[in-house]
């Protein structure tokens, strides 16, 4: 089932030919995401009358002048008393044209993973800037991050823009500088510039009226339109097995299907297949969804397929096509961004890291570098990664896991560190 | 060539491989089910999960006692039809056995009980992954929640210290005692889950569609007269059009003036409504963060 959503054309129901983007927000402490979230919402109609009415009601409690916006998002006890995010918020809508899930990140540096947590699904990230503030260094943080976990379409939104008197000068500046950083970011493709009040509202769903100067789309305007090419890679057939189906039942006794969501590539009833790491090869008999027997399964579809050959097959295998098989390694190098507050990884530690459906033990063999987030340079003399930094490591593994660069799919490029004793993820990698 | 699917689908697809994860990376997984049209749409899911085969883990109801008939009589047809085991934790039963003790007055609410007797339950029968149908967008604590969530050996949840969740890679590992919540609609809208029932034709309890019935109007909320409601002496029970947009315990759950009989009438008001569907419960409306402190003690 090849579906192709035109978003120009009617259909008699457009809810049921609506695409997805995935967007997160990326920037410093107090820059206003979550205001900007919120004036999104309530500036396309998205609040309820409740919620309105909820967060009318609070923010007079507290003492705010205006409704405050951000309390939307901001739901936790403790972030309301401080008035900060702290943790990432999932917030969803809907225009006639597309459907968005949205991730407010916190800016506050102790809080960082939870910014790359929402970054890592995302197709599309939101950077805020303090008009007053220009481009610091949890800026450029952010739009490294954004990079690393290769989102490749960045919004950047020059906000509170009546704190500069809604000057041209000072938003250009501001483009400008960014510019000159981001020209060293490997994986955006596609930067656009926005100067914004999210809290009267300016550009956000309406068109300023403050800033006749800046002749761009609106922030919903460009939401709704940008080509956001599909994030899947539909080239190399990548099918990590989660869950083996044995029915044992009389009516299909003999019955073994292998379940799990497509991760790259398109698969079809006939195609000639292969399991890693065993290596053997066999035909795809049928691909189902429940009963509905399909014709193809692409990336990424959650599917039951069943072979024409008996092979040993079991959680953490993959099953491939044989022209363009991943390279199963014990050897990894890779990115990494670690995550716990309590630990620090220095010379040699031992985790678990799971793969796509695949748990190995991990050993560190080599800290290479890590990076200065403010000058995108290498440091090589102090290799201890403590909370939120981020570089370069090899691994070893106990068992080869079925690896793929990260640049080529996101799915099968991905893994994390489990820490065996705490059982907290302690980092997110990218295969180099 | 394009390789796109629609954003239902990826919901669809979304959620059964968590059904999966949570069926691979746990020993003893148990499924909420409540009657509610989100648990129904999650136990529809799990039987497209793992069909052929029969769902690999058991659906448990937390039964406060205080339900509408309707739903009983749809919970045991749905589970019967699946071939599935049911657990049922029971509130009344924890109040006779003198466990728990029963908020009084005319606005008691059930609510705080059932955490104790969902906790119970999970502990007696050694489950150590407990799948809800939650959803992100129905409540602002709730917009907060992982898709596995982590509940310490008291059943209690750390929102401020919750693990990191990246790309589709789950970390289900825990110590002995603790469990998980997993919630595998969380990025599903309401919208989202009448639609998917629409598309998929999964029938519903009648509560869900227009009916008449004998309400009364409390602090602003339509609740159906039933056993279980005590009536105040200024409650004058009136019949009224309604029908429900969330069914929880009779006791809490509002319902709305309604004239909506099918699910294209009930998608055209959800399209227009101007109120979550939470608008209508009691029980969030006690304190701004009266979800958020219920979640920490172990509340769904
Ligand atoms: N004047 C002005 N103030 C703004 C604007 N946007 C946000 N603010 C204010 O800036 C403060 C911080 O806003 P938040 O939305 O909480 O900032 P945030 O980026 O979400 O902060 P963290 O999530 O904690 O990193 C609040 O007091 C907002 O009212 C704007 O466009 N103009
Ligand atoms: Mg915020």
């Amino acid at each position: 089932m090849t579906d192709t959503s035109d978003l120009r054309s009617p259909t008699p129901d457009p809810y049921l030919s609506m695409d997805l983007l995935r967007f997160t927000t990326a920037g410093s402490v107090d820059d206003g995401k979550s205001t900007l979230i919120g004036r999104l919402l309530y500036d396309s109609k998205s609040i309820f009358e409740d919620q309105l009415e909820a967060m009318e009601t609070s923010s007079k409690a507290r003492g705010d002048e205006n409704v405050n916006l951000a309390l939307l998002t901001d739901g936790l006890k403790a972030e309301r008393e401080q008035g900060i995010t702290i943790d990432v918020a999932y917030r969803y809508f809907a225009t006639p044209r597309r459907k968005f899930i949205i991730a407010d990140t916190p800016g506050h540096i102790q809080y960082t993973r939870n910014m790359v947590t929402g970054a890592s699904t995302a197709n599309l990230a939101i950077l805020l800037i303090d008009a007053r503030k220009g481009v610091i260094e949890q800026t450029c943080r952010h739009a490294f991050i954004a990079d690393l976990l290769r989102i490749q379409h960045i919004v950047v939104c020059v906000n509170k823009m009546d704190l500069v008197d809604w000057s041209e000068e000072v938003y250009q500046n501001i483009v400008k500088s960014f510019r000159e950083f981001s020209s060293r970011l490997q994986n955006i493709v596609e930067v656009t510039f926005i100067p914004a009040s999210a809290l009267i509202g300016d550009n956000i769903v309406d068109k300023s009226t403050n800033m006749p100067w800046y002749q761009g789309p609106t922030l919903l305007y460009h939401l709704e339109s940008v080509y956001v090419g599909a994030d899947e890679n539909h080239v190399e057939a990548r099918f990590p097995v989660q869950w083996v189906i044995r029915p044992h039942s009389d009516e299909w006794h003999d019955f073994r299907g292998f379940a799990g969501r497509v991760a790259g590539g398109v698969f079809k009833p006939g195609d000639e297949v292969q399991v890693m790491p065993s290596g053997f090869t066999s035909k795809i008999k049928a691909i189902y969804s429940m009963d509905e027997k399909l014709e193809e399964a692409f990336a990424p579809m959650s599917c039951t397929m069943t072979l024409e050959d008996e092979i040993d097959i079991s959680r953490g295998d993959m099953i491939v096509k044989p022209n363009s098989p991943p390279e199963p390694s014990q050897d990894i190098e890779a990115m990494i961004c670690w995550f716990s507050s309590g630990k620090t990884l220095s010379g040699r530690g031992k985790f678990l890291l799971r793969h796509t459906s695949k748990e190995v033990k991990a050993m560190v063999r080599e800290v290479k570098y890590k990076v200065n987030i403010n000058t995108l340079h290498k440091i090589e003399d102090d290799l201890e990664f403590k909370l939120n930094d981020i570089g370069r490591i090899t691994l070893r593994t106990s068992a080869p896991i079925n690896a793929d660069a990260y640049k080529k799919n996101r799915i099968t490029g991905s893994f994390i560190l489990i820490d065996e004793h705490t059982n907290e993820t302690v980092a997110a990698g990218m295969i180099l | 060539m394009n390789y796109t699917i629609t954003h239902l689908k990826q919901l669809e697809s979304e959620a059964i491989y968590i059904l999966r994860e949570t069926a691979a990376q746990f020993e003893k997984p148990v499924m909420l089910f409540s009657g509610g049209k989100d648990s129904i749409v999650m136990a529809h899911l799990a039987k497209k999960a793992f069909w052929p085969a029969k769902v690999p883990f058991p659906l448990m109801h937390v039964d406060t006692g205080h339900n509408f008939p309707e739903t009983m009589e749809y919970r045991d047809a749905f589970i019967k039809e699946m071939g599935a085991k049911l657990v049922i934790g029971s509130v009344q039963d924890a109040i006779d056995a003198g466990k728990i003790k029963e908020e009084s007055g005319a606005r008691a609410s059930r609510n705080g009980l059932q955490t104790y007797v969902l906790l119970e339950t999970l502990e007696e029968g050694g489950y150590d992954a407990a799948m809800g149908g939650g959803r992100r967008d129905e409540e602002k604590a709730r917009a907060k929640e992982r898709f596995f969530s982590h509940r310490n050996e008291f059943g209690e949840w750390d929102p401020k210290n919750q693990r990191p969740e990246l790309w589709n890679v789950f970390n289900g590992r825990k110590h002995f005692g603790e469990h998980f919540r997993v919630f595998p609609l969380s990025n599903w809208t309401e919208m989202d889950v009448w639609q998917y029932i629409m598309a998929e034709e999964i029938p519903l309890p009648s509560l869900y569609f227009s009916h008449e019935r004998d309400c009364i109007i409390r602090d602003g909320v339509i609740m159906a007269v039933t056993d279980c409601l005590e009536l105040l002496p200024e409650d004058v029970p009136e019949k009224m059009t309604v029908r429900f947009r969330t069914i929880g315990d009779a006791t809490c759950t509002g319902a709305n003036l309604s004239t909506a009989a099918t699910l294209e009438d009930i998608i055209a008001e959800v399209a227009a409504a101007r109120q979550t569907e939470r608008g209508t419960r009691a029980d969030d409306k006690r304190s701004e963060t009266a979800m958020e402190d219920r979640k920490k003690a172990g509340y769904f």
